[in-house]
Formats: structure tokens, C-alpha cells, sequence
């Protein structure tokens, strides 16, 4: 009975990290892709230059299909709470349901409803409602990210609340929502959407021009990722210091995981490699830099960390995963100021960006997705073994579901997503191959792309328009 | 006795609205997906253009209704959802499919498009079933046993032939030509379905039920209720005679089939919103015993009752610019 718990704990726990990973995937494209739409348009507006629609039009499509498999993989997040974790709601409940609640509410609606006609209804409404609907499914899309970030935060560090009789109840609903790690969080995931957006607009714009694409769309479109990019990065570096800082303050033994701190130590030492032993309780081949890390976390080359074994007895997250986790982030993160900086240097300096450039920006197309994981991994790995800190352990919240149906509905989430990741990343490409081909008709005017494109197939099933032609 | 005491039972309201909502928005585009002809496919791009713009704002009723059952009866909501953890996952892979085919079927690679329509048609079955079948248990509280499960599958049977229905009479309103005559003919067909279930699902229901069977035939509700199952067939009869002159001149009442299956949707739903009322969980647990705290269904009320208005406005507007025949989708 015991190790039958044990295994359904553990494919739960898989479950939902891989319905979480997959489904954070595509929100963290749109949140700041829907901004950049509302930019392009603006853009178009004001300076009526038919290259701000195209782009728009391009990057709407990419949209499009990145805010439905953000939507379904949603749905399936809100079935999982009772599905398989119903202790949590159970015990906080009564915090977590209106947080979850104000976000169907607020941006749900807001966003799926004017999706409808920022996609299908530019013909139909004024050009002005048009770029309205834009807006609004950007501000829908951020409205979201608060509601969730507010309640993962609470997570975190709660505040705000009761305990009658082992059940969660508010007291006051500011300190819930705008718990002491909710601002930097917020802050870093919104920066970290932007950058996410911001390399997928250079890398997929960088691959239609190594592609061939002689256009004017794809090198606005790439300018704009990069500059936004150099302009995101340093700050995204700045707030994810201080995030850690408030980690430092109110999880400190997520921070020794971080950092392999095992005991508790001055003038801790930054770590660039390790490898941490959870058997020994020790780290084998240390490179570091000497008073680094005390420096970091404490604005004192002397300052003292505290270490895991202080936490032995309440128990305290899997090491490895935090510490390689936090290494990848911060790595990408340093990878993403050179290629964006010196990408903007060479686009100042000599008007264009060399071939080269363009390959590593390809490359680089979706590190934003990588560094995007890893920071999540690191943060809520970080928080276990507890669901809800101090308040709830993860063990006691999971279903009594037998573990074989458990492992049944795995196996059909992980099939069905490895086959949707694989055919949106193909799509993406495919539509960027396409766009170097159909748009080019389109410096006689500005020509729809999906009428001349069916204008080329000839209207017919199956004829791609190279067949046709 | 003031409203704080009554919010229990408001949010069970509206949590049947939404799922009300859901079934009449959902069950046309689920319809639909699952009417799509494998032999024509300028058809099935015409008829996906018709629930193009709306899809994903009705799925959204859905999550607003797990979300109410989540937010106000927690413990009902763990209660179903351990119950029904298959069907659940089963529904969830489905509404993936059917989500996701929309998008890449208009920009897949070109020789793909068929099997994303196939995706969204499977998409739309799986859907309709594992609700229909979850419909099923959970009107029979999950009682065990073959005539329960039976009862379900039947039940799926029902709301998929329903979903059709509805779907059909979304196109004969949306659509032209030869697509609008087919849609009659499917829609007719599914209708015959669909009553059959709905007059079998309510002869069983008091039969299985005796709490059920109680609050409909015990005097004087009986008379006050007959009414309810003799507008339910004249309705379908109704719809059934319109759908064969279907095309009819000027396409004069298009919109009536549509709307009179919605109709029947309500009256359906009130016959299992009356037989079932308070109950969250019919016979185990009802509203207020499974609320969560005063403190926040208060909290949630207020924005219910400032952005619900508010949804059910730009939801009326959404549907207004896209009034009238369905046009090609194009994104722009």
C-alpha cells in the first residue's frame, strides 16, 4: 500500500510537470507576442506602411497557433487540481479557487472572445476596433500571468491567511495576492516572456532571410526582436538578482541548493561547476570563484550562507536539479546579452546583421523556451518537499486514484504532446519557408497572402502551390 | 436570512448557466466538427470557417464551470473528479485534438490538412462522448454496477446525436447551397437520435432515481411539469418538419432550427437542473454542504457580478461581427 502510494505520488508529480512544461511553453510566446502585435499595428496606424501589416500578419498566424495549444494544455492544468492533487484544493482551497477564479474571469473571456475578431474580423470591424481587440487580448494575456504568478507565489511564501481547523482561510486578500516573492516573480516571468518572444521573432525572421527571403518584413521583424532583446536582457539580469535575494530572504534553503552550499558557510564560494552528492552530502569537482557567492546574496564577501544540512530534518529539495537548472538559466541568460548586444552593435555599426550572426540567432530561436524551463524547474523543485510552504507537503495532497489509471493518462498526455510539440515546431518553419515564397508577389500591392496563395493552389484539395505553379 | 446565507446556492446557479452556456455554444462547434464530410473539402473549410471566430471563447464556459465547481464546492469538485478520472483525461485529450487541428489544418503543410481534419473530427467525437458519458454518471451519482454504465453510454450516444443536432442547425443558419442541405439532412437524422435519448434518459432517470421519480410525478408538480416534455416534442417535431423544405425561399426562418434546438437544450437542462437542485453531487452532497468559505465566495461574488455582465456583452458583440452567412476565414 505504501510504495502504491509512493508510485502514484510520483506519476502525479510527472503528470503535472509535464502538462505544466508543455502548457508554459506556449504563454510564455504569447504573453509578450500579443505586445509586439499591438506594437506592429500601431505601427501600421499610424505610419500606414503596408511592411507593419505584413509583419503583423505573419507573427498573428504564429500567434494564433500558439494561443491554442496554450488554451487547451490550459484546460487540462484547471482538471488536474481535482483530478489528481485534490488535498490541495482541500486545504487552500479557499485562497487558491478565487485566484484561479479571477483569471477565467478577468482574462479568459477577455482574451478567447476578442481572438475571434483580432484574427478573423479585420474585414468586419473598424480598423480601430481591430487594433482595440489587439489590445485588449494583450492586456488578457498579462492579466493571466498576474492571477496564476500571484497564486504560485503564495505558494511560495503565503501570507495573508488562517488556519481553522487545518483548513486555509483569508484574511485579508492584498497580503494573499501581493505576497512578499509575488513582484519579482511577476516581474521576471513578464521580462522572461518578452525575451522568449523577442528570439523567436529574430530566429524564425533571421531563418526567412537565410532562406532567401529578400523582403523588407523579416529584417524589420528581426531588428525588432534584437532590440528588444538587448534592451530586456540587462534588466532581466538586474531583476533576477533580486529575486533571488527575496528567494534568500524567505526559502534560503532553496538558495543552498542553488548554490551546492551543503554547510553552512562564510564567504561562500560561486560555484561554476560542481557535482553534488546528496549521499555524501558534499560536492566532487568544485571550480569556483572564492567570496563570490556571499557577495552576491549577502553584499558582503564575508557573508554567511546557510546550509542544506539545516535543513535535514524538515527536509529540503533534490539538489542536483537546482543547481544544474539554475547553471543552464543564468548561462543562456549571459548567452542572450552577447548574441543580443553585439547583434545590435552590428546593426548599428554596419546597417545590417552578417550572415553568421543570422545562423546563431537560428540557433538561438528558442532559448527563450530552455531558459524559461529551467528557471520554472529551478523554482518549484526548490519548493519541495512542501506544495504550499509550511502549510501543505506535496505527499498529502496527491489523489488515491488507483496508480494504473494514473499511469494510463500519462502515457496518453505524453504521446499526445511529444506529437504536438513536433508538428508546431515543424509548422513554424514550414510557415516561415512559405512566406519567403507566396509574399513575394506581394510588392505589387498589398495583396492578401492567403488568397493568393489559394489563387495559386488553384482552390483545389491537395495541390501545394509549388505543384501548381 | 440575508444573500450571505443564499451563496451556496448562487453559485450553483451559476454554475449550471455555465455549463448550460457550454453545452449550446460548445455542442454547435463540437456539432459540427463532428458532421465534417471526409469526401469534400471545400465543404469542411466552410464549415470550420463558420465556428472559426467562436470556438475558443465557448470552451472557455467550460473552464468557467470546472472553475465554479472548483472555486465554491472544493470537496464536490475532488469528489467528481477522482470518480471520473479516465473519462476526464479521455475529454481533456479530445478537446487537445480538437483545439489544436483548427490551427494546423489552415497552416499545415499542405498534403497534412486531411489528417488534421481527421484529427478534428476524432477531436470532436472523443469530446462529445466522454461528456456525454460523464453526463451519464454523474446524473447516477457513479453508482456501480451494468445498468448505471449502460445508462452512460447511453447517455453518450445521446448528447453526441445532440451535439450533431445542434451543429446541423448551426450550418443550416450559417451556411449556403449544397452544404446548407446536407446540414438539414444530418441535422434531421441526429435529431431522431438525440429525442430517443432524451425521451429514454427521462423515463429512466425517476426509474433509477426515487428522489427523482418524487419531485416529478407527486401532486400537483406533475401538472405544473407535463408541460416541459410536450414543448420538448413539439419542438423537435417542428424542427424536423422545417429542416425538410430545407432550402426553403429566401431562406426565410434559417435561424429557426438553431434556436429551437437551443431551446430544447434549456428545457432538457431544466429538467435535470429541477430534478436535481441543491445537489452538487446528486443525492451525496448538496451546495451548502459543500461550500468553501463565506470569506471567499464573497471575494469571487463581487467579480462575478461586475465581469459576467460584462462577458455576456462582448460575447453578444463577438457574435454580431460575425452575423450572417459565414464567410472564408482569413487572418488577418
Amino acid at each position: 500500500m505504501e510504495s502504491q502510494l509512493a508510485d502514484v505520488l510520483m506519476l502525479s508529480r510527472i503528470q503535472f510537470a509535464a502538462n505544466i512544461s508543455f502548457h508554459i511553453l506556449f504563454p510564455t510566446i504569447t504573453i509578450a507576442l500579443a505586445w509586439f502585435l499591438v506594437y506592429f499595428k500601431v505601427r501600421h496606424e499610424i505610419s500606414g506602411h503596408p511592411v507593419w501589416m505584413r509583419i503583423y500578419r505573419f507573427w498573428v498566424k504564429v500567434f494564433a497557433l500558439s494561443f491554442a495549444l496554450g488554451v487547451v494544455s490550459g484546460i487540462t492544468m484547471s482538471f488536474q487540481f481535482g483530478t489528481n492533487w485534490p488535498g490541495f484544493m482541500e486545504k487552500v482551497g479557499n485562497i487558491a479557487g478565487p485566484l484561479l477564479g479571477y483569471e477565467v474571469l478577468t482574462a479568459f473571456f477577455m482574451e478567447a472572445t476578442f481572438l475571434g475578431i483580432m484574427l478573423f474580423g479585420s474585414q468586419r470591424v473598424p480598423s480601430w476596433v481591430h487594433t482595440l481587440s489587439t489590445f485588449l487580448v494583450a492586456i488578457g494575456t498579462s492579466l493571466s500571468a498576474f492571477w496564476i504568478i500571484a497564486l504560485n507565489s503564495w505558494m511560495h511564501t503565503p501570507d495573508g491567511f488562517e488556519m481553522i481547523d487545518g483548513v486555509a482561510h483569508p484574511l485579508s486578500w492584498w497580503d494573499i495576492i501581493f505576497n512578499a516573492s509575488m513582484p519579482y516573480r511577476l516581474t521576471h516571468m513578464m521580462i522572461a516572456s518578452g525575451l522568449t518572444a523577442a528570439f523567436l521573432i529574430a530566429g524564425l525572421s533571421a531563418y526567412r532571410l537565410l532562406k532567401g527571403d529578400q523582403k523588407l518584413a523579416p529584417r524589420k521583424a528581426m531588428s525588432a526582436g534584437i532590440v528588444v532583446a538587448a534592451l530586456l536582457i540587462p534588466v532581466q539580469i538586474f531583476v533576477g538578482d533580486l529575486h533571488g535575494l527575496n528567494t534568500f530572504e524567505h526559502q534560503p534553503q532553496k538558495v543552498a541548493a542553488m548554490e551546492g552550499v551543503w554547510e553552512t558557510e562564510r564567504g561562500a564560494p560561486l560555484l561554476l561547476f560542481a557535482w553534488p552528492d546528496e549521499t555524501t552530502r558534499s560536492n566532487a569537482f568544485e571550480v569556483g570563484v572564492p567570496g563570490l557567492a556571499s557577495l552576491i546574496l549577502t553584499h558582503d564577501l564575508n557573508g554567511e550562507i546557510p546550509g542544506l544540512n539545516e535543513f535535514e530534518e524538515e527536509g529540503h529539495p533534490p539538489v542536483k536539479p537546482l543547481f544544474f537548472g539554475f547553471r543552464v538559466m543564468v548561462g543562456l541568460g549571459l548567452l542572450m546579452l552577447a548574441v543580443s548586444w553585439v547583434s545590435v552593435w552590428l546593426l548599428w555599426r554596419r546597417g545590417n546583421v552578417p550572415v553568421w550572426m543570422q545562423r546563431v540567432l537560428v540557433g538561438m530561436t528558442f532559448s527563450g523556451w530552455v531558459a524559461t524551463l529551467a528557471g520554472w524547474y529551478v523554482t518549484e523543485i526548490g519548493r519541495q518537499p512542501w506544495l504550499v510552504s509550511g502549510v501543505l507537503r506535496t505527499a498529502d495532497a496527491v489523489t488515491t486514484v488507483p496508480g494504473a489509471q494514473v499511469g494510463l493518462s500519462l502515457t496518453l498526455y505524453l504521446v499526445t504532446y511529444a506529437v504536438l510539440l513536433f508538428a508546431y515546431l515543424q509548422t513554424l518553419f514550414y510557415m516561415a519557408r512559405k512566406s519567403v515564397e507566396v509574399e513575394e508577389f506581394e510588392r505589387h500591392g498589398d495583396v492578401d497572402l492567403d488568397e493568393l496563395e489559394a489563387r495559386v493552389s488553384g482552390q483545389s484539395d491537395n495541390a501545394t502551390p509549388e505543384e501548381a505553379r | 436570512m440575508n444573500l450571505t446565507d443564499w451563496l451556496p446556492e448562487i453559485f450553483l446557479v451559476l454554475m449550471g448557466l455555465a455549463v448550460l452556456i457550454y453545452a449550446v455554444l460548445d455542442g454547435f462547434d463540437l456539432g459540427v466538427g463532428l458532421l465534417l464530410p471526409m469526401d469534400n473539402e471545400p465543404q469542411r473549410s466552410q464549415m470550420i470557417a463558420s465556428i472559426g471566430p467562436f470556438w475558443d471563447a465557448n470552451e472557455t464556459w467550460l473552464v468557467l464551470a470546472v472553475g465554479i465547481l472548483l472555486i465554491a464546492f472544493p470537496e464536490a469538485h475532488s469528489l467528481v473528479l477522482r470518480e471520473m478520472y479516465l473519462p476526464a483525461a479521455f475529454l481533456l485529450i479530445g478537446l487537445i485534438l480538437r483545439g489544436v487541428s483548427f490551427d494546423f489544418r489552415a497552416k499545415a503543410i499542405t498534403g497534412h490538412r486531411r489528417l488534421w481534419d481527421y484529427t478534428f473530427k476524432a477531436g470532436s467525437l472523443i469530446s462529445s462522448m466522454t461528456l456525454g458519458y460523464m453526463l451519464g454518471r454523474y446524473v447516477l451519482a457513479f453508482q456501480p454496477g451494468l445498468v448505471a454504465q449502460a445508462f452512460a453510454v447511453l447517455s453518450a450516444v445521446c448528447v453526441t446525436a445532440a451535439f450533431a443536432y445542434i451543429g446541423g442547425a448551426w450550418l443550416v443558419m450559417k451556411a449556403e447551397g449544397d452544404l446548407q442541405i446536407r446540414a438539414a439532412y444530418w441535422s434531421r437524422r441526429a435529431g431522431w437520435v438525440a429525442a430517443i435519448g432524451i425521451a429514454a434518459i427521462s423515463i429512466m432517470n425517476p426509474l433509477v432515481s426515487a428522489d427523482v421519480a418524487e419531485r416529478w410525478l407527486s401532486m400537483p408538480a406533475v401538472f405544473l411539469l407535463i408541460p416541459i416534455p410536450l414543448v420538448c416534442l413539439l419542438l423537435v417535431v417542428l424542427v424536423d418538419q422545417y429542416l425538410k423544405q430545407v432550402p426553403t425561399r429566401n431562406d426565410v426562418g434559417c435561424w429557426f432550427p438553431f434556436v429551437a434546438v437551443a431551446l430544447l437544450f434549456v428545457l432538457s437542462f431544466l429538467g435535470l437542473a429541477y430534478s436535481f437542485f441543491p445537489y452538487v453531487v446528486p443525492g451525496q452532497l448538496t451546495a451548502a454542504e459543500s461550500a468553501s468559505a463565506t470569506a471567499s465566495l464573497q471575494f469571487i461574488g463581487v467579480g462575478v457580478a461586475i465581469v459576467l455582465p460584462l462577458i455576456l456583452a462582448y460575447t453578444a458583440f463577438a457574435y454580431r461581427v460575425f452575423w450572417g452567412k459565414s464567410t472564408e476565414l482569413k487572418y488577418y
